[in-house]
């Protein structure tokens, strides 16, 4: 049986460390070569543009708006400070953290109740159903929404004939109402995933030592889907804070969020070096969050 | 509270749940189904039904900008889902395999931003690098832009499929003596294939979709057709953009559910 020892999985060449690192090298040097293709395309068209982001903020501006690379200062940094600013990255906070919260509450009992569907392939199915709708068209997504709350639209006439609430086109509610429509889908899938993964023993066992259903809950089963809530409200609150199309679709002049207000530098306003500055605040949240929820050990969101 | 009392309230709350389950999807298919519907309406304004009429259409088909929008349209997501299929499935190898090189959650970090950061942020960076090194904003950019988003969707998706695959079958394959090539074209490929054209047609979609990135880094001449459809909506709601829209949101509905098919086939 020469030929078979020859396999390098054979016990003999097994205790050979010195071979078994020469292996282990030559395989990675190999997946190396795999990584080499997209991730030179992403430092090339990712990470340099991200970080000429950071560059330009520090710029001065031209004529045109464009960005002078002399005259280096802080004053696109500093206006963040600026009341006129600070109020409209307030508000862009307070609209993500809004959002991040209605998409947990609303999202958790929606993924729990597929996550607890008996039959395999109900969950399955529904879990597609939920979906589809979050990888189609985000613009015709949003854009339904213009016509559902027109002001002859059934929405408007229920809520002026019942008078709860009236025309809310261009108002603050409707971006929540279509902040909350885009994103949920991004809270719900990671959740799922954590809450299917709960082994229920656990809960059966709290509830045998007489723990109250609230109490196994929030003792049990809460802290174990930890991980699709923290995922769930990256994938949330980051695009939330950067939202340009909702807010342009279906807010007014008084619902301006930073992603707006950044596409204005960009056009009207002319001033790249202060809408580099707007996007590299957030940029820092995104990289520092993504960063520190890798490093603590996640392998996806 | 005894075991009957607690079974009750057990029912109760798997009912409140299931309400709540289908509460959520009415709110997430009715808008989609609303505006398909009114693009078949044959009244002049977005809101109201006025009988059934296919004009909208017709005047669709015949307005010169947008289908010279949808043409480019389909070839930039052409080659970009290509490019994006191919690097996306070798980083999804590389760091499922060969986890000594590419460990560290920083690389992990760097395949998962494109997906989170908001369009607009994505946007200005690549305006600002396209603008710096010099390459003349347009079709090609556009395709540029799109790759660097999709790579991520594809590498996920495809680690998604390996994560279940079993490694066994390509050790099987190396003790018949098949070199690593056959291995890969002849066992591999094959069983990661749905995870690729899953991807792939994920990828697809999000081209065929993308709007805030594309109308950054386009050019005269470039426009996509959600771009495009974009612009008519903070001009003016016509129902010419219902037809449209139901022309875009049942494409990226039927792509989107072939992949999640595909994706889940043994």
């Amino acid at each position: 049986m020469t030929m078979l020892d020859e396999r390098p999985d054979s016990p003999e060449e097994e205790a050979n460390p010195e071979l078994e690192r020469r292996a282990e090298r030559r395989e990675s040097w190999r997946g190396f070569f795999h990584a080499v293709p997209a991730y030179v395309y992403l430092i090339f068209f990712f990470v340099l543009p991200l970080v000429i982001v950071f560059v330009f903020s520090f710029a001065s501006r031209g004529r045109t708006g464009r960005p002078i690379l002399e005259n280096w200062n802080f004053d696109g940094w500093t206006r963040l400070t600026d009341p006129l600013v600070s109020t409209i990255v307030g508000r862009s906070l307070f609209v993500a953290a809004l959002n991040t919260a209605l998409c947990l509450i609303i999202g958790y009992a929606f993924a729990y109740w597929i996550a607890t569907r008996p039959k395999q392939s109900t969950r399955t199915l529904l879990l597609i159903l939920v979906l589809i709708p979050f990888w189609s068209n985000f613009l015709v997504r949003t854009y339904a929404w213009r016509i559902l709350l027109d002001s002859d639209g059934y929405i408007t006439q229920i809520g002026e004939w019942t008078g709860l609430w009236g025309r809310m086109l261009f108002t603050l509610p409707a971006v929540f109402l279509g902040l909350l429509y885009g994103f949920l889908p991004f809270m719900v899938l990671p959740l799922y995933a954590s809450i299917e993964r709960i082994d229920w023993s656990l809960v059966e066992a709290g509830r045998d030592l007489y723990a109250s259903g609230t109490r196994a809950f929030l003792k049990i089963t809460l802290p174990l889907s930890r991980p699709g809530i923290i995922a769930g409200s990256i994938l949330v609150f980051i695009p939330s804070l950067g939202a340009y199309v909702t807010p342009d679709i279906l807010g007014g002049a008084k619902t301006t969020l930073l992603g707006n207000f950044i596409v204005t530098q960009f056009g009207a306003a002319r001033n790249w070096p202060f809408g580099s500055a707007l996007s590299g605040s957030i940029l820092i949240v995104m990289v520092a969050t993504t960063i520190i929820y890798f490093r603590s050990g996640a392998r996806t969101l | 509270m005894t075991l009957h009392e607690g079974a009750a309230t057990g029912r109760r709350l798997d009912r409140m749940l299931t309400i709540n389950g289908w509460l959520v999807f009415a709110f997430l298919y009715l808008p989609i189904l609303v505006v398909i519907m009114f693009s078949f309406s044959a009244a002049p304004n977005v809101g109201t039904w006025g009988g059934f009429s296919l004009r909208w259409y017709e005047r669709m088909v015949g307005n010169d900008p947008l289908m010279n929008a949808l043409q480019n349209t389909l070839w930039i997501a052409f080659f970009s889902t290509i490019v994006a299929t191919v690097f996306g499935t070798a980083a999804a190898l590389a760091l499922d395999r060969y986890r000594k090189w590419v460990s560290g959650g920083t690389f992990d970090a760097i395949l998962y931003m494109p997906v989170i950061i908001p369009d607009v942020t994505m946007a200005v960076m690549l305006l600002l690098w396209f603008t710096q090194i010099g390459l003349p904003l347009g079709k090609g950019t556009i395709i540029l832009a799109h790759i660097a988003f999709n790579i991520s969707f594809v590498a996920i998706v495809v680690r998604a499929r390996l994560a279940n695959m079993d490694p066994a079958m390509e050790e099987a394959a190396a003790d018949l003596y098949a070199s690593r090539w056959a291995t890969f074209r002849r066992v591999t490929l094959p069983l990661i294939m749905p995870g690729v054209l899953g991807g792939g047609l994920l990828a697809l979609t999000l081209s065929l979709d993308d709007v805030v990135i594309t109308s950054f880094v386009q050019g005269p001449g470039s426009t996509t057709l959600p771009v495009h459809v974009f612009g008519l909506i903070r001009k003016s709601v016509t129902p010419e953009i219902n037809a449209v829209s139901t022309l875009m949101v049942t494409a990226s509905m039927i792509l989107v559910f072939a992949s999640l098919v595909i994706q889940r086939r043994e």
